[in-house]
């Protein structure tokens, strides 16, 4: 045991020589390792679109970071937390993989913040959801980049019940994801004078909604919850409109949309649903920009995730050349003090408990008369300030906050 | 009322038991092509889901690049996917003759790997719609629940092919031919008829009548390339219940276990999952060659 | 002779391989070579195809990692725990499915691990789709801090060398053998006057048991239990490992298993990463249809050949 001490000493004692020498970049380069779901549920809305935005980020960048070139890697983790974890483990010890991002799921999050703890690399989220990644379940070096449950809540819970919408009934997907979803917009729909009349736990992933949704309308509630995601809520969607959820005047109030789920579902289906977005493309003449280059690359419109993961990606290489290394507590510093302004962010901050806060919105999906072309799909109702979104930073219960 | 005694609205279950019944046509049709294929080939078609996947986008296929609506998908896409299923007999699974019958359940089990992987890559996870055709929308109020009039065509359209099967089974002579290649196919060898033939033909069969249920359940669910990856396992269970290669037992079971998971979903939503793996169970320790099975 | 050189230099290249190759996914194979192996003792030996062993793997993946993480066990006590109640639910599955022979087994297994799968999935402390995380790996005897990779992979390699000693134990007794003649002649089997049910059921629960043992080892590697664990999936690629190997050989099921866990590594990272499914795909049915006997198995009759 002693010689092989003395001989990763020694090794690693080399190491910090030649990088003392390649301006304080380890291993001279900077390495970001985007681990997400190319092949599975999320696929669409994460996938290689998220690979694609870290790569036009490297590049707007200019490529080089504190003097050292920037590498990108990839993985596919297929939405399972071991997958996840072991590719991390291995990017860590043996790719010298300084970054990890994207990370879709929060199965998978929560496993990738278990090694970027232990081995101190920064995680930046941008797929999962659940909001306890920056209170309870928190680590020093995670950063929840795009949007959480807690704002999900916040934005379409209390929009809806605003417009007395004030009986709920949720469908919940039969997991943590679900279940954090369900207890944050359960919390607002209370706080704002509502009620919850029930909800049904439903297994993961459905494909069939029918039985629930009927569930649903004998519960009487004004507005049924989707507490799921993906292809769940496409479904669920679905089987409302077929049941005539709809016609019978109760709503649905999808907690978690993306753009490509009303893609998915055609604007038919999908029109006057109410959701929560950190990311529209088409905002302003930037975001328009920005998601008309991303288009031609993957032949779809960002989502909120995929413009989340450029952002994160671009915000810690500014921090990087800021601080000009690539340790991960002076990034992390440098992150933390700088302010994120790009098309996706104005002013955003990266709080202690690892929340980055930005505004968030609140749209409406058209009708398909309103849509003019190809990707149309929102009206944005309201914009939600970050601090209303994710709350104070007192609300969170991170212990390293 | 009973229903009242338990606390559980009758329009609830009711709603429940009649969807529960829909599911059950979809189990029914699935299992009995399986149930087909079992009787003359001896195997478990694993790719039974991904055959079944390949029905409902052919449907989708159809629409988007011949303009063959919904009603002559039904008829087109069993026919297509029923060619491939030939192909596949002819060129695969007829190089596993004489080797064990396990064999063949794990070819097809690499298949379904193949075709579900290769779709996934090409269209993503999260599925494509499928409108309803349009002599089908909207539904009718039954008082207990509003029934979409696809949902009833659904259950009427499977009754009609699994009369159908057993009609062509049991009451032609090609049906007679089938039946004697189950029991003794050196035999029917012998009296000239062409045996191999029949089997290629009897999979061909067999995998159409997955298209076909893939082709009832494009409107319903999202045509995903994973549609039929869990699907299979639960029909695969029926199988067992109802007794391998019992024409009969697949549809009745098929019907059946829709109805006990409708019922489960009122009662303890979180097992309806796994209610028919209990009764599966059960049967087997009670009954171990299944309900309507021979005795093994 | 021949095959105990062999051995001999395998053992030495494991000794040596983590100072070359990444150690974390030399365990992993390890793990996964084990559960090959236990699962070769009921289909190569014992002639029957479970579909189900996930159910054990996962299911002790699970155990171990709860009573380690909430119970406090020490590592060792937690692989053993782990390892006794996929050989109790052996039992259980065993006492059901026994019975029946070929395609029946295979079904009913699978059944019955996707019951498995669904009581997992909605038990509370498995923390469902979330998985059972931040498990530690404690230490070893008490005293070696397991959380160093190399320490950690030696553990392994150990419980491995083990396991695959009672395997071979196993083959090469009596037992064995007997488990040799039902698979290849039941009904002679049973007029010599031997309870064949109980010698598989012995069997099924011996391979349930190790396969426990390599779950439950998985989880300290990796510090988590996943649903991917429990899943059917993961009794399909079991069968893969094991025919790509060699079915009935008593090394073929471990090489298969580098290869498969080889291959998963290296294309996850590369371009082909979404074409994993269909690669595997691919070789089960080049195998089925080409290749039953398996890289060890051809390689045996090769040198048959040339000798």
């Amino acid at each position: 045991m002693n010689i092989l001490k003395k001989l990763a000493l020694g090794v690693s004692a080399t190491a910090m020589i030649a990088s003392a020498a390649a301006a304080e970049v380890s291993d001279g380069k900077v390495k970001i390792g985007v681990l997400t779901d190319m092949s599975s549920t999320y696929s669409d809305l994460a996938g290689n679109g998220s690979v694609v935005a870290a790569e036009m980020a490297i590049a707007d960048f200019g490529g080089t970071a504190a003097g050292a070139p920037i590498e990108l890697i990839s993985a596919d983790h297929q939405n399972k937390a071991d997958i996840a974890a072991n590719k991390a483990r291995q990017w860590g010890d043996s790719e010298q993989v300084d970054v990890f991002a994207e990370l879709v799921t929060t199965s998978v999050a929560l496993a990738v913040f278990e090694i970027a703890k232990q081995q101190n690399k920064l995680a930046l989220v941008s797929g999962a959801a659940s909001s306890p990644l920056t209170s309870d379940a928190c680590i020093p070096t995670g950063i929840h980049w795009t949007y959480n449950t807690r704002a999900l809540a916040v934005g379409t819970g209390s929009a809806v019940v605003k417009e007395g919408g004030d009986t709920w009934y949720f469908l919940t997907a039969d997991y943590a994801f679900g279940e954090s979803l369900e207890r944050d917009v359960a919390a607002v729909v209370e706080a704002e004078g509502g009620q919850v009349l029930g909800s049904i736990k439903h297994p993961f992933p459905s494909s069939d909604f029918s039985s629930f949704v009927l569930q649903a309308q004998a519960s009487g509630a004004k507005v049924v919850g989707l507490a799921n995601a993906g292809a769940d809520t496409v479904n669920a969607i679905k089987a409302a409109n077929e049941f005539g959820l709809v016609a019978a005047g109760q709503s649905i109030a999808a907690l978690l949309t993306f753009i490509t789920d009303i893609h998915a579902l055609g604007l038919d289906t999908a029109q006057g649903i109410q959701l929560t977005t950190g990311f529209y493309w088409d905002l302003n003449d930037e975001t328009r920009a920005w998601s008309q280059r991303f288009n031609e690359k993957t032949g779809t419109m960002p989502t909120m995730v995929q413009a989340g993961v450029y952002s994160s990606v671009m915000h810690y290489l500014k921090a990087v050349e800021a601080a000009g290394t690539d340790d991960t507590d002076a990034v992390l510093a440098k992150m933390r003090e700088m302010p994120v302004d790009d098309f996706f962010a104005k002013g955003g901050e990266v709080r202690s408990d690892g929340r980055m806060v930005h505004d968030m919105y609140l749209a409406r999906v058209k009708a398909p008369a309103e849509s003019t072309g190809p990707w149309d799909y929102y009206d944005i109702v309201r914009t939600i300030p970050g601090e209303e979104a994710f709350g104070p930073l007192s609300e969170s219960n991170c212990p390293t906050k | 009322m009973l229903t009242d005694l338990l606390g559980i609205p009758p329009q609830v279950l009711f709603g429940q038991l009649l969807l529960g019944l829909i599911n059950g046509a979809f189990y029914a049709v699935l299992s009995l092509g399986l149930a087909v294929i079992f009787g003359l080939l001896n195997i478990v078609n694993f790719a039974h889901g991904a055959l079944y996947m390949l029905g409902a986008f052919s449907t989708y296929f159809l629409a988007k690049y011949l303009g063959v609506g919904y009603w002559g998908a039904l008829i087109l896409a069993p026919l297509i996917v029923g060619a491939l299923g030939i192909v596949i007999e002819r060129y695969l699974l007829r190089r596993l003759t004489g080797v064990d019958h396990l064999y063949g359940l794990l070819l097809t089990f690499g298949l379904a790997l193949v075709i579900e992987g290769i779709f996934v890559k090409l269209f993503g996870a999260s599925g494509i719609p499928y409108p309803t055709p349009p002599q089908l929308t909207g539904g009718i109020n039954l008082g207990f629940m509003f029934l979409p009039y696809y949902r009833a065509w659904v259950v009427v359209a499977s009754l009609i092919v699994c009369i159908a099967t057993w009609v062509l089974f049991e009451r032609t002579k090609i049906g007679s031919y089938l039946r004697a290649g189950t029991e003794n196919p050196q035999l029917l060898q012998a009296f000239g008829v062409n045996v191999p033939v029949l089997t290629t033909l009897a999979y061909g069969y067999g995998v159409a009548l997955a298209a076909f249920a893939g082709v009832l359940a494009a409107p319903i669910t999202q045509v995903s390339p994973l549609m039929g990856s869990n699907l299979i396992i639960v029909v695969f269970a029926v199988v067992v219940i109802g007794g391998m290669g019992s024409i009969v037992g697949a549809v009745v079971t098929g019907l059946a276990m829709g109805v006990v998971e409708g019922l489960t979903k009122v009662f303890w939503p979180e097992a309806s999952a796994t209610v028919i793996f209990l009764v599966m169970a059960i049967v087997l320790v009670l009954r171990p060659a299944g309900l309507f099975g021979k005795s093994a | 002779m021949n095959t105990k050189v062999g051995y001999g230099i395998a053992l030495a290249l494991l000794l040596v391989a983590p100072f070359m190759i990444y150690p974390v996914f030399l365990m992993k194979l390890l793990c996964f070579a084990l559960f090959a192996c236990a699962f070769n003792l009921i289909l190569g030996y014992g002639g029957l195809l479970s579909f189900g062993h996930a159910a054990f793997f996962g299911g002790a993946a699970y155990i171990t990692g709860h009573v380690i993480k909430v119970w406090g066990l020490p590592t060792e006590l937690g692989l053993l725990v782990g390892a006794g109640s996929a050989a109790a639910l052996g039992y259980l599955i065993g006492m059901l499915a026994i019975r029946r022979q070929g395609i029946y087994f295979a079904m009913i297994t699978l059944a019955l691990a996707q019951m498995v799968y669904f009581i997992f999935i909605s038990a509370d402390f498995t923390g469902g789709e979330n998985g059972l995380q931040g498990v530690p790996r404690g230490y070893a005897l008490g005293i070696f801090d397991l959380q160093d990779n190399l320490t950690m992979y030696y553990f392994v390699l150990a419980v491995f060398v083990i396991g695959f000693l009672i395997i071979a134990r196993a083959v090469y007794s009596p037992f064995g053998q007997i488990l040799g003649a039902i698979r290849d002649n039941e009904d002679r089997a049973t007029s010599l006057g031997y309870d064949v049910d109980r010698y598989k059921h012995l069997a099924f629960v011996l391979s349930a048991a190790l396969a426990g043992l390599a779950g439950s080892t998985k989880t300290v590697v990796f510090q988590l239990a996943s649903l991917t664990d429990v899943h059917w999936h993961t009794s399909g690629e079991v069968v893969l490992m094991t025919l790509l190997g060699g079915l009935g050989t008593i090394a073929g099921p471990a090489v298969g298993a580098g290869v498969i866990v080889t291959l998963q590594n290296y294309l996850a990272s590369g371009p082909l990463g979404a074409w994993v499914p269909v690669v595997l795909g691919t070789i089960f049915v080049v195998c089925v249809l080409a290749f039953r006997r398996g890289i060890i198995g051809e390689l045996h009759a090769m040198l048959k050949k040339s000798f």
